[in-house]
């Protein structure tokens, strides 16, 4: 890995881990009525980056809150084309990700999503059903556009795995917290401490635990080995429930928590 | 070479499979493919299968060919009969197979998918024969409409899961098991029930049901004196046409795999990835996978397995599709003419015979006869009218 380009949410991310702050992402399910003043209220409340999630029919990694908030965006009439629109109209201060599953890309094609994204101000992307071995014709055209791609690493990764899919990562590496789907949990699973700590002896590229971060409570002991946290589930189910303003709250109290 | 010699490392046939699952079912996937590897060319492993295929399945199934029916077609028509397997089709193959496998890797729980419920039968058979636990995860509707099949699979010890999300059929039934696996993976095996999902599934699947066409070449050949003009089966995500038509494939054998109106992956030929796999697939301009609709749960999916989207591209092997109500009336064809009840799926593939007969004229024609159709007979009822 000579030349390993730095884009520009990663660099963000290394500063401010430099700076001794704690990543915090929340995600938010693009398309979903009122997805876009939940957004900014998290980026209010302190978020460091936006992960939209790009709504599809089979999200195999999802449980039922974001298998909900997906079906339900769909039903709104949600495509890519028309969250991308509206992200372009964000105007926000922090770096955004879009979250997506691969038929998007596939369907639109490589270079024509790299580019979409691109000019919607998107910087950075994560295609949790496209793992190392298949990831090369989107990664070429993903970094061609300058779009980061993170890259997620699992508990069930073998020891010689994680520095090929760290050497990959862009962005951060996104650590799954446990064996399984997204959704919210009683307690951080075991796995989740295990496999940040593995990765961050072996990477410098910031490591974020993501899938089963339920709470504030549980974000800070992930903080604790981890650089940062995304936080999915917990927080669309605010969105869902509550509207912006319950997302604004919660991303506040747990910035608080983590920050303390 | 063959046309059917295994795919690439990567797990490609042309530029269809892959293996598109999430980080952390990848070391599960390398780990079934080394295992496999491994087991199919262990003579005692081979020995194992072959006894209870023998022993078990009831192994070798027949040929039966029908003369009444070829008398009103025109063409002289054999039945391959899978549905005379132990659980009453093709399935069994595959399952023994991958259970079998299972327990060599130290798995001690089976997750499965199904459509039909014949899959799902066939899993809560080898489980409870294996003494292995067992979840079988079915679309709501198809619940409804196979409801014999879930209280077989009961019976047989298993647990049955109702999957209320999407099109609450088989498409749903697949994610959830694979939401399972992805939660499970250290102690279940994965028993996917057709030529689909992620490398090694769609090549490993055609393996196991590679029993089908050999035994189907030789009985063809022992009867006609030579191979068929014609091999006919429906596809779903297409494992009983690619038992059949690894039989046939690098002869003249014209090959045809007939799939529902309402769920003609192939015709459409725009591929896609969903489920682990890179293949032709239902979906709308922005790449939402859609749902299928058909009156036979068994094909009642949007895609089909990598290998028939490889064979229909290179033109080896065709993929026409029929409708319903010609499904129905070949269904009720068979059993009036013949004596035997078809399960829908295979009725897909009569239905086809019946309709091209015209230009059939004369041929000798194998169709697989997949499954029997007790399973079906109470979705009929209400069809036909008591
Ligand atoms: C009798 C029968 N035939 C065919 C199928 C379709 O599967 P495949 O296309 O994999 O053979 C099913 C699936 O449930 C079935 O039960």
């Amino acid at each position: 890995m000579s030349e390993r380009a730095i884009g520009s949410m990663e660099a963000e991310f290394r500063a401010k881990r430099a700076a001794g702050r704690k990543l915090l992402v929340p995600y938010i399910t693009g398309g979903l009525p009122g997805w876009q003043d939940a957004l900014r209220a998290a980026v209010a409340a302190g978020a460091d980056a936006i992960e939209i999630g790009i709504p599809f029919s089979d999200p195999v990694m999802d449980g039922p809150i974001i298998q909900q908030a997906s079906q339900a965006a769909l039903e709104a009439g949600a495509t890519p084309v028309s969250i991308l629109h509206d992200a372009r109209a964000l105007d926000v201060s922090v770096p955004l990700a879009v979250m997506t599953y691969y038929n998007t890309v596939h369907h639109a094609g490589h270079e024509r999503f790299a580019a979409q994204l691109a000019s919607a101000g998107i910087v950075a992307a994560i295609v949790p059903d496209l793992p190392l071995e298949e990831s090369g014709p989107w990664c070429t055209a993903a970094d061609a556009a300058g779009i980061e791609t993170v890259m997620l690493a699992a508990p069930t990764a073998p020891d010689e795995r994680l520095p090929r899919v760290a050497a990959r990562a862009r962005g951060f590496v996104y650590s799954v917290g446990l064996l399984g789907v997204t959704g919210e949990r009683d307690v951080l699973a075991h796995t989740a401490a295990a496999l940040a700590r593995r990765l961050k002896a072996i990477t410098d590229v910031p490591v974020l635990i993501g899938v089963g971060v339920s709470n504030a409570a549980q974000a800070r002991e992930a903080c604790e080995v981890a650089d940062g946290v995304v936080m999915g589930a917990s927080v669309v189910r605010r969105l869902l429930e509550g509207g912006a303003d319950a997302v604004g709250e919660f991303v506040a109290d747990v910035r608080a928590v983590i920050d303390r | 070479m063959s046309l059917m010699a295994d795919p690439s490392a990567t797990g490609r046939f042309g530029e269809f499979g892959g293996r598109f699952v999430p980080e952390t079912l990848v070391p599960a996937c390398q780990e079934l493919e080394a295992a496999f590897i491994d087991a199919w060319a262990d003579p005692a492993f081979r020995a194992e299968l072959h006894h209870l295929l023998t022993s078990y399945a009831g192994r070798p199934s027949i040929i039966t060919e029908c003369t009444n029916l070829s008398d009103e077609l025109g063409l002289r028509l054999l039945l391959k009969r899978e549905d005379l397997n132990h659980t009453g089709s093709h399935k069994i193959n595959n399952v023994l197979g991958q259970a079998l496998l299972a327990k060599r890797m130290g798995k001690t729980r089976l997750v499965a998918e199904t459509g039909a419920g014949q899959h799902g039968v066939a899993s809560a058979t080898a489980a409870a024969l294996m003494g292995m636990q067992c979840k079988v995860y079915m679309g709501a509707v198809d619940v409804e409409r196979q409801e014999l099949n879930v209280f077989r699979m009961k019976l047989l010890g298993s647990e049955v899961e109702a999957v209320h999300s999407g099109s609450r059929t088989l498409k749903d039934a697949v994610n959830e098991a694979m939401r399972d696996w992805v939660a499970t993976v250290e102690t279940t095996h994965y028993c996917l029930g057709s030529v689909m999902g992620p490398h090694p599934y769609p090549w490993m699947v055609r393996e196991f049901h590679r029993v089908l066409g050999e035994e189907a070449r030789a009985q063809s050949i022992a009867l006609l004196g030579d191979v068929p003009d014609v091999a006919v089966a429906c596809v779903g995500g297409g494992s009983n046409a690619i038992g059949l038509f690894s039989g046939f494939v690098d002869d003249r054998t014209r090959l045809v795999g007939v799939e529902p109106a309402g769920g003609a992956a192939v015709s459409r030929a725009q591929p896609g990835v969903v489920h682990g796999m890179r293949s032709y697939l239902m979906q709308d301009e922005y790449g939402q996978v859609q749902e299928a609709h058909s009156i036979s749960a068994g094909l009642d999916y949007p895609g089909v397995g990598p290998e028939h989207s490889y064979l229909a591209s290179i033109g080896r092997a065709e993929y026409p599709n029929v409708t319903d109500a010609e499904v129905v009336s070949a269904f009720q064809l068979l059993a009036r003419t013949e004596g035997i009840i078809t399960a829908l799926e295979s009725a897909h593939a009569l239905a086809w015979i019946v309709r091209a007969a015209p230009e059939l004229r004369g041929q000798t024609v194998l169709m697989n006869l997949s499954g029997r159709g007790d399973k079906d007979v109470a979705q009929m009822m209400d069809v036909l009218g008591k």
